[in-house]
């Protein structure tokens, strides 16, 4: 038998961790956010985005996207604790349903003079940003695309001159016909 | 059909119509409208306590008496943060309660106003829900929401924060609806697969063990008959959690004691050594595994339990069963007659053997003494000389509380109320106030230690003042007792700041209240006593000396798994050194 000697759960599981995306369909109601923030910070949960608008402003039923990661079991659990708020109507593993079409939009903003400039330029257009804003120093361009790009993105335009970034998190929707409300 | 009045009118109206007969609560500058409503009324009766936190308690004793939702009305700020140990306390315990907080009046919220908390930030993850209420439309469906989540799924306590302005606003008043959610609705039915599958393992299991918890209690004196007749019908062994206690007969042949740190030997090893464990209602506390990789290795395990988030929480199970214990345990019974089902039983008689042999082990044997009263034997002659009364019982925290749970025995649900998870020391005294008002002639008490007592002392004069013949039977062993074990257990015996210092006179206590006081340090007076305590119709404070040094045993210590638990000394098991017993990564873990 293992040598552990805690009277708790063992601090290190050798499950490994892997990155979930996750649909959270909640009321629209006063706080509901801070509910969702509240449990991932008190129960010691990852959150690597999160995103949140009202989607059916009729019904007020907001969407939220949640990207965390956690082995199978603390996903699992974070499912439960999710679906027993009271405001939340469902969770969707987005993750174990399939892949998912997965989305996030960046703006980013490089400043920089003769040769900067122009790779800053042909970077944009090979990674088909566009460009929302110029002045004779200044661009500020627009990408949309997989979380992977977008960090490319940022990561090749740092070199040459970038100043500010401002970025959506992931939105993510399941592939096929089915849907998940 | 909708009638017009004030916000605070609502709040009465809303509670008449929910059938609440108590609100136990304390005035304040943000509620005094829905003081002033409550003024005119006779319906719903208000119990005036002397700390919001004692109001909590009292009504989480008064909802787990009388399996009805207890009501707390507090003001806001000071009002508000008092509530909130006992809103955890009962979000741990999964107790239904719904507290109405005053709130400054919507134009100032966030300006730090007189008085003003941001109650419904605080509570966020000490109740199951709240809510701010900031239009009068919204009142009435938001006060029947919150009985309606607080009592359905998983209980648990609903804040209700209700700003003053809204108070005095007029508006339609709407009648309770069957279904007060719109969407909140928890699976109650357990799924029909998964049901005959366990009732399948249960017929071929060799070693079964029932281990049932405070979702039993629950779930209601339904669950509790359905259950008793399960254990009939399989002939298997049934062990409880502390929250669980009074679901199955402790006279029961099949109870085996309550399981734990603090549990029976025959329990432990019955969970330890078993093939198919079946938890109806309880959480899998670390209280009760221990070393979790040395929890029950060889069982296969059946789970029921209304909240998925308990289930595959801390241990893994084979057979999941989402569902209200009552419903399952039925489904459960209906296969088993169905099929004409038969446990296996020769296995089960080979099984019952070895589970008599640990228990004459008789591991809650203790060396008595005629000098001085050993806490365990007050507890038993308490227990012998009250038990035919049905009595109540609460406790505080700490040794008294274990003592209490192993030598009293319940017969019957609802009749234990003890804080088990979040371990509140001051429960005990405003919990027997709400137990007693649940049930008026019976006899409550609230066992307690020392220590704890102090904590809401203050409540004996609301015992006092609605004429509550409760009685606290206090341990007194001069000592955090339990603080007092560990520290003997885990650091070498240096007792620092558990020893009780300046104890009042209780007696003297007693009679300053108005109460009765009563003091025995001698074994030979105890039962006269006890039953002075008993025939006396008015509050009595029982100053019961105790023997200062006692430990609490069976116990699984820190880091240790079930099969290398302590017994007591007095048995010749490991007591001569049980400081070293606990290693050095057991001392990390309380
Ligand atoms: C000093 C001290 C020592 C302690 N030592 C011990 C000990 O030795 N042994 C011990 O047992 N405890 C002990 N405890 C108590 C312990 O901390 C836990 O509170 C207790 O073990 C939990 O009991 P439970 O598993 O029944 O869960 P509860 O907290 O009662 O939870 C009930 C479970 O049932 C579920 N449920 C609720 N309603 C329903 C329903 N209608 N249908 C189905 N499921 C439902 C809930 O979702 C939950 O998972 C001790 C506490 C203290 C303060
Ligand atoms: C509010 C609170 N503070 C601290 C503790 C830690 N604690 C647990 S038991 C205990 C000692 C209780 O002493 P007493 O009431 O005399 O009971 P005994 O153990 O002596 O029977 C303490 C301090 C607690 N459970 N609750
Ligand atoms: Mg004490």
């Amino acid at each position: 038998m293992l040598q552990m000697k805690t009277h708790y759960p063992d601090a290190h599981r050798i499950e490994p961790a892997k990155r979930h995306t996750l649909a959270v369909v909640v009321d629209n109601e006063p706080g509901v956010l801070a509910r969702i923030a509240g449990l991932f910070s008190g129960r010691g949960y990852n959150i690597e985005s999160l995103t949140v608008t009202e989607t059916e402003h009729e019904a007020h039923i907001s969407r939220i996207t949640i990207v965390t990661t956690g082995t199978d079991s603390i996903i699992e659990q974070i499912k439960s604790q999710l679906e027993r708020l009271v405001p939340v109507h469902r969770v969707v593993d987005l993750t174990l349903t399939g892949e998912a079409v997965e989305r996030e939009l960046c703006l980013v903003k490089v400043v920089g003079k003769g040769d900067y400039r122009v790779e800053a330029m042909r970077l944009a257009s090979a990674f088909g940003a566009r460009t929302l804003d110029a002045t004779l120093t200044s661009f500020v361009y627009e990408l949309t695309g997989t979380t992977g790009e977008v960090e490319r993105f940022i990561k090749l335009m740092t070199a040459v001159g970038l100043v500010e970034v401002s970025r959506t998190g992931v939105a993510a929707m399941s592939r096929g016909a089915e849907g998940i409300m | 059909m909708s009638e017009t009045m004030t916000g605070a009118e609502m709040v009465i109206r809303a509670l008449q119509d929910q059938g609440v007969e108590h609100v136990f609560g304390y005035p304040g500058g943000a509620v005094l409208p829905i003081y002033d409503a409550l003024f005119h009324q006779e319906k719903v009766r208000h119990i005036l306590v002397r700390h919001e936190q004692g109001a909590v308690h009292a009504a989480e004793g008064y909802a787990r008496a009388s399996g009805k939702p207890g009501v707390v009305l507090v003001t806001s700020g000071p009002g508000a943060t008092n509530a909130i140990t006992g809103l955890a306390d009962a979000m741990m315990d999964s107790i239904p309660l719904v507290c109405i907080t005053g709130q400054v009046p919507t134009h100032l919220i966030g300006s730090d106003a007189f008085q003003e908390c941001d109650t419904v930030g605080i509570t966020r993850h000490c109740t199951k829900h709240n809510y701010l209420v900031k239009s009068i439309e919204d009142l009435p469906r938001v006060l029947h929401e919150a009985f309606y989540v607080a009592q359905n799924g998983r209980p648990g306590p609903v804040v209700v924060d209700l700003p003053k302005d809204v108070q005095f606003k007029i508006g339609a008043y709407l009648r309770p609806l069957s279904n007060q959610h719109k969407t909140y609705r928890p699976t109650v039915k357990g799924d029909m697969n998964h049901i005959r599958a366990a009732v399948e393992l249960m017929v071929n299991a060799k070693r079964p063990v029932f281990y049932t918890g405070g979702g039993v209690i629950n779930s209601g004196p339904q669950a509790a008959a359905l259950l008793r007749e399960l254990v009939q019908l399989t002939g298997f062994p049934i062990t409880s959690t502390l929250m669980g206690l009074g679901a199955y007969p402790a006279s029961g042949k099949h109870w085996l004691g309550m399981l734990g740190m603090h549990g029976t030997y025959e329990a432990n090893l019955a969970m330890h050594e078993c093939d198919v464990m079946i938890n109806i209602g309880a959480r899998f506390d670390d209280r009760i595994t221990g070393r979790l990789d040395a929890f029950s290795p060889f069982s296969k395990r059946i789970h029921v339990d209304i909240d998925p988030s308990s289930i595959n929480k801390t241990v893994k199970v084979d057979i999941p069963i989402v569902g209200d214990c009552a419903h399952v345990l039925e489904d459960m019974l209906r296969l088993w007659r169905q099929g004409a089902k038969q446990a296996d039983k020769i296995a089960l008689q080979e099984w019952w053997g070895k589970i008599e042999g640990w228990r004459s082990r008789n591991c809650l044997a203790y060396k008595n003494s005629q000098e001085s009263i050993k806490p365990q034997y007050a507890v038993q002659r308490l227990y012998e000389l009250t038990k035919d009364r049905s009595p109540y019982i609460t406790t505080e925290v700490g040794q008294h509380q274990m003592w209490a749970a192993q030598y009293f025995k319940f017969e019957d649900p609802n009749h234990w109320m003890t804080s088990g998870g979040h371990g509140t020391m001051g429960y005990g005294l405003p919990a027997a106030v709400g137990a007693q008002l649940a049930h008026p002639g019976s006899l409550v008490i609230d066992i307690a230690g020392e220590a704890s007592i102090q904590m809401m002392l203050q409540e004996m004069s609301t015992a006092l003042q609605y004429n509550l013949p409760i009685k606290v039977f206090i341990l007194n062993n001069e000592y955090m007792g339990m603080v007092r074990q560990w520290q003997e257990l885990l650091h070498g015996g240096r007792y620092s700041q558990s020893y009780s210092e300046s104890l009042p006179d209780f007696v003297k206590l007693a009679e300053a209240y108005g109460a009765v006081g009563i003091r025995c340090d001698n074994p030979g007076d105890l039962d006269a006593k006890i039953m002075e305590m008993i025939n006396v119709n008015r509050p009595v404070i029982f100053d019961c000396v105790v023997d200062k040094t006692e430990n609490c045993f069976p116990m699984i210590p820190s880091g240790k798994a079930h099969n290398e638990m302590l017994l007591n000394d007095y048995l010749g098991e490991t007591g001569a050194d049980i400081g070293s017993v606990i290693d050095e990564k057991g001392k990390m873990l309380v």
